[in-house]
């Protein structure tokens, strides 16, 4: 005998909720010594692909989560805000290491003093560079906040 | 808004008038923000003078040296562009394969460059500025960040040009962990580099090989020095701590399991026929036109001058160890590689001597004035731990002079001149780095050339954009 | 204007060959007399230069071995010394001779200039933007000389010891512009 149909309820938010944290895309914006440890993430060892998450996208139309990987000049900043402009919504921000959350070591002329100034952060990483293993823990995070729908906006 | 704009001839000839400029800008503005607001962001990231101009208005001065063609060497370009119709294409600075935020205009005929504008400063660090309010003891803090592939050669240039200042000498441990340090470094730069460089040329899979090995290095420097990279463990008088129990198993392990991945390298590249066609004749510079950008490491060494800082002009006792200087011909993509590959093998040739003839003693100058006073005299005395205090807090004075140092580095010779007029901060910080002048030599060598050839030349001269713009 | 050093010894009489320079750099001291020969403290070679004399000294230090351009910048000696306020070093490396050389150009004033040696070393272009966005010395006969580190919109020259190291809010150029 076949077994019932199955069903299940569930709201449209939770499954919308569920199939994005599953697949976040990365947009690649490394910056500086904080892009490197993000290639560590993504490469061989620590293998970033058990999360969803092998794919970096280059070009920001196709990615909806940006890590902020290094510190942003002044010079920097349109263009890291026109990125942010380009990615569909919803998207999300990681602001990965010292420099891209509060302008690290370097408070003087040349770096925004934290990239919360020119796009919504929802994630910091603490860390000069913060290793692989703390760049997971952050996606993480952000994976359990848009699975809850805390980090969506929409 | 344009039709009033528009003259009567206009409106009559066409009854559908072709956006103007401004219009199709705001168009494709739009389009670029994905909301319906004016994007002012496309306008604001333009940076004006900064820019590449059109041929019609650049000078002539300016052509020439974006086209690459200041040096008169045995090749010219025939400058045939001027009647062409070309393009100007915007690369970066959002652009993987950039390494960095580097931006580049090129003037394109066709699929051939004409002109090339490097536009820099998206990095811009002010590290500059920062390293004149940090004493010399946290000066290596400041340029560990600036060339992040290769952190140990800027604390130890800086050290090293420090240390010439006050005149001190080192104990021979110090100098053996510093050779260490910055050859495995040294080795883990050029991981990165075969990493990208393959990536850039479509081998994917080198990317995630070369971040293996590496990996290899990253876990002894992690143990060694607290981090795995901007390690701010050469300082000046010595390092900042001893090598941990058991390193000489890690540097067996290390020697062992990169020359494993080289070779997978190997297969994978150097006898793969679409990477040589791929590199082989491909952005080609000649030793008169390294002279005259100041070109230096691998790319100066691809076109078979003999010339090493390791060998010619020796710090940190690396004469005692035996190393060959590899050398190419022809000055293009695929020489600077097998150049950069032979050096991994020479480097990791020196750390297994320094493996062997690791000298007992100090790590660190036993000269009290840059040097606190051991932990445990702290616990005793008070005036150790006024001593140690006054070191981390004021800093050391050191006596006033300039002094310029090189080594040589992963890219080049890596310059850190400082002037110091007695205090115990330096009054002026100034990086000679590798890149800046590779970059800037990127016309010569792309000028003339495929545009798909670009992504192989800006890999193959591994810029490090924190170098670049400092 | 004879001496701008910052200890003037004006009292010692001139000492043309007090002390002896090396064999390589003879033909260049014998072409410049009013040059000045040192070594500084590490016992680096540095030459001090007039600026208006300073691309005949580059082509000349080039035709004596000189061939590689190394380095330019500037050192602002602000409240100092009682010269010029600023420095702008060149290195330059012989690989013949296996030497470096340090010049040394004092420069002055409230737009300081000095000349380009774009000429002679090409690879100087970036430098000397570089000194021009950070210190603002002006650098005459340089094809393309614009900002280089910083947009093109900014205010002041950051390297200059009278500017402030603090960091500046963020700015966005004026936001309604369209090209
Ligand atoms: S936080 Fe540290 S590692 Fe990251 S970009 Fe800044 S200086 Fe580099």
């Amino acid at each position: 005998m076949a077994e019932p149909p199955g069903f299940l309820t569930a709201t449209i938010n939770s499954i919308a909720n569920w199939s994005r944290y599953n697949s976040s895309w990365g947009a690649t914006f490394g910056l500086a010594c904080c892009a490197i440890e993000m290639m560590h993430t993504g490469a061989a060892h620590n293998d970033l692909a058990r999360f969803g998450m092998e794919v970096f996208r280059a070009s920001p139309r196709q990615a909806d989560l940006m890590i902020v990987a290094g510190r942003v000049s002044q010079k920097m900043a349109p263009v890291l805000r026109q990125v942010y402009d380009q990615m569909p919504e919803p998207k999300w921000v990681i602001s990965m290491g010292a420099c891209a959350s509060s302008g690290g070591m370097f408070n003087n002329y040349a770096l925004v003093q934290g990239v919360d100034q020119v796009v919504p952060v929802d994630v910091y990483v603490p860390g000069c560079p913060p290793g692989p293993q703390s760049l997971m823990h952050a996606i993480l995070t952000l994976h359990e906040g848009i699975k809850s729908g805390e980090f969506v906006r929409v | 808004m344009t039709d009033e704009v528009t003259t009567e001839e206009e409106a009559t000839e066409a009854p559908h008038p072709a956006p103007s400029e401004t219009e199709r800008r705001q168009l494709h503005d739009m389009w670029a923000s994905g909301t319906e607001e004016p994007a002012w962001v496309v306008a604001s990231t333009a940076e004006g003078a900064q820019l590449m101009l059109p041929r019609d208005q650049a000078t002539g001065e300016d052509v020439a040296g974006e086209g690459g063609t200041l040096v008169v060497d045995d090749r010219l370009f025939e400058d045939e562009a001027a009647e062409a119709e070309t393009t100007i294409l915007n690369m970066g600075p959002q652009h993987p394969s950039t390494h960095g935020v580097l931006r580049l205009q090129l003037e394109l005929e066709g699929e051939v460059i004409r002109r090339v504008k490097p536009v820099i400063g998206y990095l811009h660090t002010g590290m500059e500025k920062t390293g004149e309010t940090l004493t010399f003891l946290q000066g290596p803090t400041n340029v560990t960040r600036m060339d992040y592939l290769a952190p140990f050669h800027n604390e130890l240039c800086f050290s090293l040009a420090t240390e010439a200042l006050l005149g001190i000498e080192l104990p021979p441990r110090a100098e053996a962990i510093r050779v260490l340090m910055t050859e495995l470094n040294r080795v883990s730069s050029h991981l990165t580099w075969v990493a990208t460089q393959g990536m850039d040329l479509g081998a994917v899979s080198m990317m995630i090989y070369g971040i293996r090995e590496r990996e290899l290095l990253l876990a002894f420097f992690e143990k060694t020095t607290g981090l795995r990279m901007n390690h701010n463990y050469i300082r000046p008088g010595g390092v900042a701590a001893d090598l941990p129990d058991g390193w000489e198993e890690d540097v067996v392990g290390i020697l062992e399991g990169i020359p494993k991945g080289l070779s997978d390298y190997h297969d994978l590249l150097t006898n793969n026929p679409i990477f040589l066609g791929r590199t082989q004749g491909v952005g080609v510079i000649t030793s008169e036109e390294c002279f005259a950008y100041g070109i230096t490491g691998p790319p100066l060494r691809a076109t078979g001058v003999d010339w090493d800082l390791r060998k010619t002009q020796p710090y940190s006792g690396i004469e005692q160890y035996e190393f060959d200087v590899p050398l190419g011909e022809n000055g293009d993509v695929y020489d600077r590689y097998t150049v950069r590959m032979e050096e991994m093998v020479q480097s990791l040739r020196i750390v297994s001597q320094v493996l062997e003839t690791m000298p007992d003693g100090d790590y660190r100058t036993t000269d009290l004035k840059v040097t606190p006073p051991p932990r445990k005299r702290i616990d005793e005395s008070m005036e150790a731990l006024i001593h140690h205090f006054k070191i981390f807090t004021e800093g050391f004075k050191v006596p006033a002079g300039e002094h310029y140092q090189a080594i040589e580095g992963p890219r080049g010779e890596l310059g850190h001149y400082l002037v110091s007029v007695g205090e115990a901060k330096p009054w002026r910080l100034h990086c000679r780095t590798p890149s800046f002048a590779a970059i800037q030599s990127l016309p010569i060598m792309m000028g003339d050339q495929l545009i798909a050839d670009s992504i192989a030349v800006i890999a193959s001269i591994d810029p490090v954009l924190g170098d670049v713009d400092r | 204007m004879t001496d701008q050093m910052p200890t003037p010894d004006e009292e010692t009489a001139p000492e043309p060959a007090a002390p002896p320079v090396a064999p390589h750099l003879a033909p260049l001291a014998e072409a410049f007399p009013e040059a000045k020969f040192e070594q500084s403290a590490a016992g680096q070679q540095v030459a001090r230069v007039e600026s208006g004399r300073l691309v005949e000294f580059v082509q000349a230090a080039r035709d004596a071995g000189f061939e590689m351009f190394i380095d330019l910048t500037a050192v602002d000696h602000y409240r100092q010394r009682s010269g010029p306020r600023y420095d702008v070093v060149v290195g330059l490396l012989s690989l013949k001779h296996n030497q470096r050389l340090r010049i040394l150009v004092p420069v002055d004033g409230d737009v300081p200039s000095a000349p380009s040696i774009t000429d002679v070393y090409p690879g100087a272009n970036f430098y000397e933007r570089e000194v021009y966005d950070l210190f603002g010395i002006d650098f005459t006969g340089h094809p393309d000389l614009t900002r280089i580190m910083l947009p093109d919109d900014w205010d002041g020259h950051p390297l200059r010891k009278d500017t402030p190291v603090g960091a500046v809010p963020i700015q966005f150029r004026d936001t309604n512009k369209v090209l």
